[in-house]
Protein backbone atom coordinates (compact mmCIF):
# COMPACT_ATOMS: atom_id res chain seq x y z
CA UNK A 1 0.00 0.00 0.00
CA UNK A 2 1.21 3.24 -1.16
CA UNK A 3 1.23 6.85 1.43
CA UNK A 4 -1.68 7.86 -0.73
CA UNK A 5 -3.79 5.11 -0.35
CA UNK A 6 -2.91 4.99 3.26
CA UNK A 7 -3.93 8.40 3.92
CA UNK A 8 -7.16 7.26 1.79
CA UNK A 9 -7.88 4.41 3.90
CA UNK A 10 -7.75 6.57 6.74
CA UNK A 11 -10.14 8.91 6.02
CA UNK A 12 -12.75 6.29 4.62
CA UNK A 13 -14.79 6.28 7.57
CA UNK A 14 -17.68 3.28 7.52
CA UNK A 15 -21.15 4.19 8.22
CA UNK A 16 -21.81 0.96 10.40
CA UNK A 17 -18.74 2.30 13.15
CA UNK A 18 -20.91 1.88 16.27
CA UNK A 19 -17.79 4.00 18.23
CA UNK A 20 -16.17 3.23 20.95
CA UNK A 21 -19.03 3.29 24.11
CA UNK A 22 -21.08 0.60 21.95
CA UNK A 23 -18.38 -1.47 21.02
CA UNK A 24 -17.00 -1.71 24.77
CA UNK A 25 -20.32 -2.56 26.01
CA UNK A 26 -20.16 -5.73 23.94
CA UNK A 27 -16.58 -6.21 23.61
CA UNK A 28 -16.67 -9.41 25.76
CA UNK A 29 -19.87 -11.24 23.80
CA UNK A 30 -17.71 -10.08 20.61
CA UNK A 31 -14.34 -11.77 21.80
CA UNK A 32 -16.25 -15.13 23.09
CA UNK A 33 -17.53 -15.31 19.32
CA UNK A 34 -14.42 -14.75 17.75
CA UNK A 35 -12.88 -17.71 20.16
CA UNK A 36 -15.44 -19.88 19.15
CA UNK A 37 -16.62 -18.78 15.98
CA UNK A 38 -13.48 -16.96 14.35
CA UNK A 39 -13.67 -13.10 13.45
CA UNK A 40 -15.28 -14.01 9.72
CA UNK A 41 -18.79 -15.18 12.13
CA UNK A 42 -18.37 -12.15 14.72
CA UNK A 43 -17.82 -9.45 11.71
CA UNK A 44 -21.16 -10.90 10.04
CA UNK A 45 -22.84 -11.35 13.44
CA UNK A 46 -21.69 -7.41 14.75
CA UNK A 47 -20.33 -5.48 11.73
CA UNK A 48 -20.82 -1.98 13.42
CA UNK A 49 -17.93 -3.31 16.21
CA UNK A 50 -15.78 -4.96 13.30
CA UNK A 51 -15.91 -1.93 11.64
CA UNK A 52 -15.09 0.29 14.48
CA UNK A 53 -12.13 -2.43 15.76
CA UNK A 54 -10.66 -1.96 12.29
CA UNK A 55 -10.62 2.20 12.41
CA UNK A 56 -9.83 2.74 16.24
CA UNK A 57 -6.82 2.08 17.48
CA UNK A 58 -6.86 1.90 21.40
CA UNK A 59 -10.66 -0.48 20.97
CA UNK A 60 -8.55 -2.65 18.63
CA UNK A 61 -6.02 -2.76 21.14
CA UNK A 62 -8.53 -4.03 23.98
CA UNK A 63 -9.75 -5.80 21.48
CA UNK A 64 -6.45 -7.87 20.89
CA UNK A 65 -5.57 -7.93 25.24
CA UNK A 66 -8.90 -9.48 25.55
CA UNK A 67 -8.76 -12.08 22.74
CA UNK A 68 -5.53 -12.84 24.13
CA UNK A 69 -6.50 -13.50 27.80
CA UNK A 70 -9.54 -15.64 26.69
CA UNK A 71 -7.60 -18.01 24.76
CA UNK A 72 -4.97 -18.73 27.12
CA UNK A 73 -1.92 -16.59 26.18
CA UNK A 74 -1.97 -15.21 29.38
CA UNK A 75 0.82 -16.46 31.00
CA UNK B 1 -21.99 6.67 12.90
CA UNK B 2 -24.82 4.38 13.22
CA UNK B 3 -26.90 4.38 16.52
CA UNK B 4 -29.29 1.69 14.92
CA UNK B 5 -26.06 -0.78 14.83
CA UNK B 6 -26.55 -2.14 18.33
CA UNK B 7 -25.75 -5.53 18.01
CA UNK B 8 -28.66 -8.37 18.61
CA UNK B 9 -26.69 -9.30 21.90
CA UNK B 10 -28.23 -11.69 23.16
CA UNK B 11 -29.57 -13.57 20.07
CA UNK B 12 -25.91 -13.28 18.03
CA UNK B 13 -23.99 -14.71 21.41
CA UNK B 14 -26.62 -17.74 21.68
CA UNK B 15 -26.44 -17.27 25.45
CA UNK B 16 -29.08 -15.40 27.95
CA UNK B 17 -28.87 -15.25 31.57
CA UNK B 18 -30.62 -19.15 31.74
CA UNK B 19 -27.93 -20.58 29.44
CA UNK B 20 -24.69 -19.53 31.72
CA UNK B 21 -21.57 -22.08 31.32
CA UNK B 22 -20.90 -23.94 34.07
CA UNK B 23 -17.79 -21.87 34.93
CA UNK B 24 -19.47 -18.54 35.22
CA UNK B 25 -22.40 -19.83 36.70
CA UNK B 26 -19.81 -20.75 39.81
CA UNK B 27 -18.43 -17.68 39.76
CA UNK B 28 -21.63 -16.09 40.07
CA UNK B 29 -22.76 -18.78 43.30
CA UNK B 30 -19.52 -18.26 45.25
CA UNK B 31 -19.88 -14.48 44.58
CA UNK B 32 -22.88 -14.32 45.95
CA UNK B 33 -22.72 -16.75 49.02
CA UNK B 34 -21.02 -14.86 51.89
CA UNK B 35 -19.27 -17.71 53.17
CA UNK B 36 -16.97 -18.01 50.21
CA UNK B 37 -17.23 -14.45 48.83
CA UNK B 38 -14.05 -13.21 50.14
CA UNK B 39 -12.38 -16.65 49.15
CA UNK B 40 -13.82 -16.29 45.30
CA UNK B 41 -12.90 -12.28 45.47
CA UNK B 42 -9.46 -13.36 46.25
CA UNK B 43 -9.15 -15.31 43.46
CA UNK B 44 -10.72 -13.51 40.92
CA UNK B 45 -7.97 -10.92 42.28
CA UNK B 46 -5.62 -13.19 40.83
CA UNK B 47 -7.20 -13.76 37.79
CA UNK B 48 -7.34 -10.24 36.91
CA UNK B 49 -3.89 -9.51 37.88
CA UNK B 50 -1.94 -12.28 36.01
CA UNK B 51 -4.21 -10.43 32.97
CA UNK B 52 -3.10 -7.47 33.21
CA UNK B 53 0.55 -8.24 33.82
CA UNK B 54 0.01 -9.93 30.48
CA UNK B 55 -1.36 -7.04 29.19
CA UNK B 56 1.04 -4.43 30.30
CA UNK B 57 4.13 -6.74 28.97
CA UNK B 58 2.20 -6.95 25.72
CA UNK B 59 1.82 -2.99 25.25
CA UNK B 60 5.27 -2.29 26.99
CA UNK B 61 7.55 -1.30 24.37
CA UNK B 62 5.08 0.98 22.83
CA UNK B 63 4.12 2.51 26.31
CA UNK B 64 7.25 2.56 27.52
CA UNK B 65 7.25 1.47 30.13
CA UNK B 66 8.57 -1.62 32.46
CA UNK B 67 10.49 -2.94 35.63
CA UNK B 68 8.86 -1.85 39.06
CA UNK B 69 6.60 0.85 37.57
CA UNK B 70 4.78 -1.79 35.25
CA UNK B 71 3.97 -3.69 38.06
CA UNK B 72 2.60 -1.52 39.88
CA UNK B 73 0.65 -0.27 37.11
CA UNK B 74 -0.56 -3.85 36.72
CA UNK B 75 -2.05 -4.00 40.74
CA UNK B 76 -3.82 -0.71 40.14
CA UNK B 77 -5.44 -2.00 37.13
CA UNK B 78 -6.33 -5.59 39.08
CA UNK B 79 -7.93 -3.20 41.83
CA UNK B 80 -9.32 -1.19 40.12
CA UNK B 81 -10.66 -3.46 37.50
CA UNK B 82 -11.97 -5.62 40.65
CA UNK B 83 -13.75 -2.84 42.29
CA UNK B 84 -15.70 -2.30 38.79
CA UNK B 85 -16.80 -5.88 38.65
CA UNK B 86 -18.41 -5.79 42.27
CA UNK B 87 -19.98 -2.66 41.31
CA UNK B 88 -21.41 -3.90 38.46
CA UNK B 89 -22.02 -7.73 39.00
CA UNK B 90 -25.75 -7.27 38.38
CA UNK B 91 -25.19 -5.89 34.88
CA UNK B 92 -23.68 -9.04 34.12
CA UNK B 93 -26.07 -10.66 31.82
CA UNK B 94 -24.50 -13.52 30.98
CA UNK B 95 -24.10 -12.96 27.13
CA UNK B 96 -20.71 -13.71 27.58
CA UNK B 97 -18.67 -15.90 29.98
CA UNK B 98 -18.13 -14.29 33.24
CA UNK B 99 -14.14 -14.49 32.81
CA UNK B 100 -14.26 -12.67 29.53
CA UNK B 101 -16.52 -10.67 31.20
CA UNK B 102 -13.96 -9.73 34.17
CA UNK B 103 -11.28 -9.65 31.86
CA UNK B 104 -12.99 -6.93 29.90
CA UNK B 105 -12.74 -4.40 33.08
CA UNK B 106 -8.96 -5.17 33.06
CA UNK B 107 -8.29 -4.05 29.47
CA UNK B 108 -10.23 -1.05 30.10
CA UNK B 109 -8.43 0.29 33.21
CA UNK B 110 -5.07 -0.88 31.84
CA UNK B 111 -5.66 1.59 28.68
CA UNK B 112 -6.87 4.04 30.77
CA UNK B 113 -4.03 3.75 33.16
CA UNK B 114 -1.29 3.96 30.06
CA UNK B 115 -3.38 7.39 29.07
CA UNK B 116 -2.35 8.70 32.29
CA UNK B 117 0.99 7.32 32.27
CA UNK B 118 2.20 8.84 29.08
CA UNK B 119 1.67 12.44 30.52
CA UNK B 120 4.09 11.55 33.66
CA UNK B 121 6.85 10.78 30.93
CA UNK B 122 5.64 12.16 27.50
CA UNK B 123 8.13 11.50 24.72
CA UNK B 124 10.73 13.90 24.05
CA UNK B 125 9.00 16.44 21.20
CA UNK B 126 10.78 15.68 17.69
CA UNK B 127 12.33 18.72 16.21
CA UNK B 128 10.46 20.56 13.80
CA UNK B 129 7.06 20.87 12.16
CA UNK B 130 5.28 17.85 12.86
CA UNK B 131 3.23 17.90 9.59
CA UNK B 132 6.34 17.63 7.41
CA UNK B 133 6.58 14.07 9.59
CA UNK B 134 2.93 13.03 7.62
CA UNK B 135 4.38 11.12 4.88
CA UNK B 136 6.37 8.96 7.10
CA UNK B 137 2.75 8.43 9.33
CA UNK B 138 1.50 7.08 6.23
CA UNK B 139 4.73 5.12 5.11
CA UNK B 140 5.01 6.90 1.69
CA UNK B 141 8.31 5.41 0.37
CA UNK B 142 11.11 8.09 -0.84
CA UNK B 143 10.08 7.57 -4.05
CA UNK B 144 6.43 9.03 -3.22
CA UNK B 145 7.57 11.78 -0.77
CA UNK B 146 7.47 15.02 -3.35
CA UNK B 147 3.75 13.61 -4.71
CA UNK B 148 2.89 12.89 -1.38
CA UNK B 149 3.67 16.72 -0.02
CA UNK B 150 1.63 18.33 -2.13
CA UNK B 151 -1.47 15.83 -0.54
CA UNK B 152 0.07 16.54 2.79
CA UNK B 153 -0.48 19.99 1.90
CA UNK B 154 -4.04 19.81 0.55
CA UNK B 155 -4.65 17.72 4.11
CA UNK B 156 -3.17 20.67 5.97
CA UNK B 157 -5.31 23.05 3.90
CA UNK B 158 -8.51 20.84 4.52
CA UNK B 159 -7.63 20.61 8.38
CA UNK B 160 -7.21 24.77 8.82
CA UNK B 161 -10.48 25.27 6.33
CA UNK B 162 -13.39 22.70 6.91
CA UNK B 163 -12.75 21.59 10.42
CA UNK B 164 -14.17 23.72 14.01
CA UNK B 165 -11.41 24.87 16.36
CA UNK B 166 -12.10 21.93 19.03
CA UNK B 167 -11.90 19.35 15.73
CA UNK B 168 -8.38 20.62 14.60
CA UNK B 169 -7.11 20.55 17.90
CA UNK B 170 -8.00 17.16 18.53
CA UNK B 171 -7.37 16.20 14.65
CA UNK B 172 -3.77 17.69 15.14
CA UNK B 173 -2.70 16.15 18.59
CA UNK B 174 -3.50 12.43 17.47
CA UNK B 175 -3.06 12.11 13.30
CA UNK B 176 -0.40 14.81 13.16
CA UNK B 177 1.73 14.44 16.46
CA UNK B 178 0.66 10.97 16.90
CA UNK B 179 -0.93 11.89 20.97
CA UNK B 180 -2.53 8.61 22.04
CA UNK B 181 -5.96 8.67 22.15
CA UNK B 182 -6.59 8.03 25.79
CA UNK B 183 -3.29 10.30 26.60
CA UNK B 184 -6.24 13.20 24.85
CA UNK B 185 -9.10 12.08 26.63
CA UNK B 186 -6.97 12.44 30.00
CA UNK B 187 -5.44 16.41 28.85
CA UNK B 188 -8.68 17.52 27.61
CA UNK B 189 -11.04 15.88 30.55
CA UNK B 190 -12.56 14.00 27.27
CA UNK B 191 -13.51 10.40 26.62
CA UNK B 192 -12.08 8.13 24.24
CA UNK B 193 -15.73 7.69 22.71
CA UNK B 194 -16.29 11.21 22.64
CA UNK B 195 -12.98 11.96 20.88
CA UNK B 196 -13.32 9.17 18.54
CA UNK B 197 -16.44 10.23 16.95
CA UNK B 198 -14.85 14.24 16.58
CA UNK B 199 -12.07 12.47 14.29
CA UNK B 200 -14.66 10.43 13.08
CA UNK B 201 -16.59 13.56 11.55
CA UNK B 202 -13.22 15.04 10.59
CA UNK B 203 -12.13 12.48 8.70
CA UNK B 204 -15.33 12.37 6.67
CA UNK B 205 -14.84 16.25 6.15
CA UNK B 206 -11.65 15.95 5.14
CA UNK B 207 -11.92 13.26 2.72
CA UNK B 208 -15.54 14.86 1.25
CA UNK B 209 -13.28 18.46 0.83
CA UNK B 210 -10.27 16.58 -0.72
CA UNK B 211 -12.27 14.74 -2.71
CA UNK B 212 -13.99 17.31 -3.80
CA UNK B 213 -10.74 18.98 -5.06
CA UNK B 214 -9.69 16.68 -6.87
CA UNK B 215 -6.74 14.65 -4.77
CA UNK B 216 -8.77 11.79 -4.20
CA UNK B 217 -11.56 10.01 -5.69
CA UNK B 218 -14.97 9.98 -4.41
CA UNK B 219 -15.27 5.90 -3.98
CA UNK B 220 -11.82 4.91 -4.49
CA UNK B 221 -8.10 5.16 -4.55
CA UNK B 222 -6.35 7.68 -6.46
CA UNK B 223 -8.19 10.61 -8.72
Amino acid sequence: MTGWQALDQFLRTDPRDVGCERAMEVLDIYVDVVSADGAEVAGRRFPGVAAHLRACGPCGEDFDGLLAAVTGTVS
Amino acid sequence: MSSAQRPAVASASGRGRGALDEESREWLRSLAVPAERDQALARLHQLLLRAAHAELRRRSAAAGIGGREQDDLAHQAADDALLAITGKLDRFRGESRFTTWAYKFVMLEVSAKLGRHYWRNPPVPMRGDAWERIPDRFGASPAEHAEFRELAAALRRAVTEVLTQRQRRVFVAIVVEGVPLDALAVEMGSTRNALYKMVFDARRKIRAHLAAQGYLGAEGGMP
